[in-house]
């Protein structure tokens, strides 16, 4: 019984690891490579710092908060969207970097 | 190109083409210098056009007005304030005090920021607060530590004056004279007020003699992540990345410290953390900092060279230096050629008093 749940579980993760995607927006020239994305829920978006000097990665939107802190050049790091909406993301450092993700059901 | 959009299992993959992309682009701004007087290397460091609002296009009678309300004490609560009381032309438009003294010489937290080339700031203050000229204009007016003025008794005092109610159908034909309007000549008055023609900026373009020996070795340590450390930054063109950064200054080490830019945007690392000053012009703004605590451009290499004294929410940008005196010298040298020639500023003739 329990060994039947926990192959539907691993089942279900399965199938979503190989739906959800993983899309890759840099931070070069003080700029976010893309100023907008569409992605769906449960893609994963890799947010990789391309500049010789730190950046930051931060939302505020409603649908999905988080603040990745700073990292140097050739580091990157990883936000799951788990909610559909419009999320502004922005450096907090430099304020002119700002791009929009779509998230879609 | 510079997205790569692929399924899960190809990670890697996207790791490594993104990886190549980005690695045939140089790394770090002095790595494609070439320091040589008028280089095309450098020709990012030249200002350009100054930007304005498509609402508030500057022509000759909006500046002349906005010069007027600039130096118009009877703008202020006592009518013994202008704008000019903290950005003078005397210092550099700015006031030569550590920090601003504002409503009956309160001395205020923050030191007062120079007007000069203010227009290419992408937010104003140094909390970034205030997203234009037009949206900074009003403010220390309104604020109760500063002018401290009833801005509709400002609005009344200026449209029972026959000569300013000219010079605003002149400048904003039709649209009055109102908090906007009144923002707005401002702004366009302090788009005026620009460095772009320095040592520095002769040099770029190409006249060897502008710049001594000592200076073009001040500029190489400037943009050298090694060295100085500076242009990080303190970038092209204007000596700004419009960013906001802690740079542990001793004040910040105090109880209840100025929390900066973190009051704005609620993130851990802008807690203390202010916005990048332009260089341009810095002869003349001394003290410096937003706490007014460096009297000498050398005691600000001297903070930079510890790499900030107070180590807590250090911005990530900031790192000890080492530098031998002669290169902190030759640093000290090189902003000295960031100030534009000084020519005597004309103050205008302000509208009568209509009791
Ligand atoms: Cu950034």
């Amino acid at each position: 019984m329990a060994s039947k749940n926990i192959a539907a579980i691993l089942s279900l993760v399965i199938s979503t690891s190989v739906m959800a995607e993983t899309v890759e927006v840099g931070q070069k020239d003080k700029k976010f490579t893309q100023d907008s994305l569409d992605i769906k829920v449960g893609d994963t978006v890799k947010f990789t710092n391309n500049d010789a000097f730190f950046h930051n990665v931060f939302s505020l939107s409603d649908a999905e908060m988080f603040d990745l802190g700073s990292y140097p050049k050739g580091e990157s790091r990883d936000v799951t969207f788990t909610t559909p909406g419009e999320v502004e993301v922005e450096c907090a450092i430099h304020p002119e970097m700002k791009m929009t993700i779509n998230v879609q059901e | 190109m510079s997205i790569a959009r692929i399924a899960k299992p190809t990670i890697t993959t996207s790791v490594l083409v993104s990886a190549f992309m980005f690695g045939l682009t140089p790394a770090q701004a002095d790595e494609h210098y070439v320091f040589e007087a008028g280089h095309t290397s450098l020709q990012e460091w030249l200002m350009p056009e100054v930007p304005y609002p498509d609402n508030n296009k500057p022509n000759a009678e909006r500046v002349d007005l906005g010069k007027m309300l600039f130096f118009d004490p009877r703008l202020s609560g006592d009518g013994n304030m202008s704008c000019a009381t903290c950005h003078s032309p005397l210092f550099g438009w700015s006031d030569g005090l550590p920090t601003a003294k504002g409503f009956k010489s309160k001395v205020l937290g923050r030191a007062s920021p120079t007007v000069t080339n203010s227009a290419y700031n992408s937010l104003q203050m140094w909390d970034g607060r205030k997203k234009s000229l037009e949206d900074q204009a009003l403010g220390p007016m309104l604020s109760s530590a500063e002018m401290n003025v009833d801005l509709s008794m400002a609005i009344n005092f200026l449209k029972g004056n026959s000569t300013y109610v000219q010079a605003f159908e002149k400048a904003y034909p039709g649209q009055g004279i109102k908090d906007e309007t009144l923002a707005m000549a401002i702004a366009s008055f302090e788009r005026t007020v620009i460095s772009n023609n320095s040592p520095f900026d002769r040099w770029i373009k190409g006249d060897k003699t502008a710049m001594n020996k000592q200076q073009v070795n001040g500029f190489k340590l400037f943009v050298d992540p090694e060295k100085g450390n500076c242009a990080v930054c303190h970038s092209a063109p204007n000596f700004s990345d419009s960013g906001f950064h802690n740079i542990g200054l001793k004040s910040w080490g105090q109880e209840n410290p100025d929390m900066g830019r973190y009051a704005i945007k609620p993130i851990n690392l802008m807690k203390g953390a202010f916005k990048t000053p332009t260089l341009r012009d810095i002869t003349l703004t001394a003290p410096y900092f937003h706490d007014g605590s460096a009297m000498t451009l050398s005691d600000v290499m001297d903070h930079y060279e510890t790499g900030g004294s107070v180590q807590t929410n250090l911005s990530p940008n900031m790192k000890k230096l080492t530098l031998t005196q002669t290169e902190k010298a030759d640093l000290v040298e090189f902003m000295k050629a960031l100030t534009s020639p000084q020519k005597p500023f004309v103050l205008p003739i302000l509208p009568e008093n209509a009791f």
